[in-house]
């Protein structure tokens, strides 16, 4: 049986969480409101639609170097593909996203090694391009 | 989600802090927007509250699969505990299911691997944790929302797989430089 101090605990805890977690939401998807309308015009102008390998190299790096909880890459990736960017795409994104951490990774390097920190970031940037091909080519077996 | 506040208070003050700037640089962004274009901040307003909308069902069982999960915290810190140096194919398939049931910054997970390693946990596996942590099992909803159903299994599919990959590779490339950290097999 859970106790209701548990519960309750647990209840405060993922409010808190969530709490701390709309600003963050709110805001990307302000950005993400400015930016899609502007997705086909990037198309149009050559930036994206390079083909899948080329537009999943650009958002993998994009991916890598952005940092927050994973939800946040959903929120974008979902909306990103609404105006047109390929699934590919897309995925190498969030792949990057969820996998490649540039910015946490000093903290990693001082409890793990740089060493560590670098190959597993590296490799994990090589799988995310990889993930997004075979997610793809699956779904459509 | 969980946040260690009695290991890592300052990291939580922190990040509430960057998205509180983070939103208001967005709502001035927004705002000179406005002055430039008025259509084009309007159209992305309308859209902002479309998304809104459409994303609250989610969040609202995000925040009931937080509840579950910080209710069987202590199983997850145990089943990390145990990853020892000789676990062969039962360390990996525990490196990966903690996780992928670890939730929370990963800057509250730190003091834990790093002790981990201390111990003697192999590279390979501290890799395989850090890559299955991918996988979110409370924002999945989000996910299934926007891309559906198959994706999401397909995609996490992968990313299992490539946490043993990740993994592996990981622990070969730094046992080929170093004698001392003992190599990715699968078995030792």
């Amino acid at each position: 049986m859970i106790e209701a101090r548990a519960m309750k605990a647990s209840v405060r805890k993922s409010g808190a969480a969530i709490w701390q977690l709309l600003p963050i939401l709110f805001a990307v998807l302000l950005l993400s409101s400015l930016i899609v309308p502007a997705i086909p015009q990037l198309i149009h102008q050559g930036f994206l639609g390079n083909g899948d390998l080329i537009d999943s190299l650009g958002t993998a790096v994009v991916g890598s170097l952005a940092a927050g909880q994973p939800i946040i890459s959903y929120l974008l990736a979902g909306e990103l593909q609404e105006a047109g960017i390929g699934l590919m795409a897309v995925t190498a994104f969030i792949g990057a996203w969820v996998t490649v951490g540039i910015i946490p990774m000093p903290a990693e390097a001082m409890v793990l090694g740089w060493r560590f920190a670098m190959i597993r970031n590296a490799i994990s940037f090589m799988l995310c391009i990889a993930l997004a091909w075979l997610t793809v080519v699956s779904l459509h077996v | 989600m969980s946040e260690n506040t009695e290991q890592q208070p300052q990291p939580k003050a922190k990040r509430r802090g960057a998205g509180l700037w983070f939103l208001l640089a967005m709502l001035v962004i927004y705002g000179l927007v406005a002055i430039v274009d008025l259509d084009y901040a309007r159209q992305g307003m309308h859209s902002f509250v479309g998304m809104i909308k459409t994303l609250l069902p989610a969040l609202l069982l995000v925040f009931v699969l937080l509840i579950a999960f910080n209710l069987i915290q202590g199983i997850q810190q145990k089943l990390a505990g145990v990853t020892g140096v000789k676990s062969g194919v039962k360390g990996w398939w525990i490196a990966i299911i903690a996780g992928i049931l670890s939730h929370g910054p990963i800057y509250a997970w730190y003091p834990l691997l790093g002790e981990l390693k201390d111990q003697g946990m192999r590279p390979a596996l501290l890799a395989a944790f850090l890559y299955a942590r991918s996988i979110k099992l409370p924002y999945l909803p989000v996910m299934v929302h926007y891309f559906g159903l198959p994706y999401t299994l397909v995609f996490s599919f992968y990313i299992v797989l490539f946490s043993v990959v990740n993994g592996w590779l990981t622990g070969w490339l730094l046992a080929k430089g170093n004698s001392k950290i003992p190599a990715g097999g699968f078995s030792k």
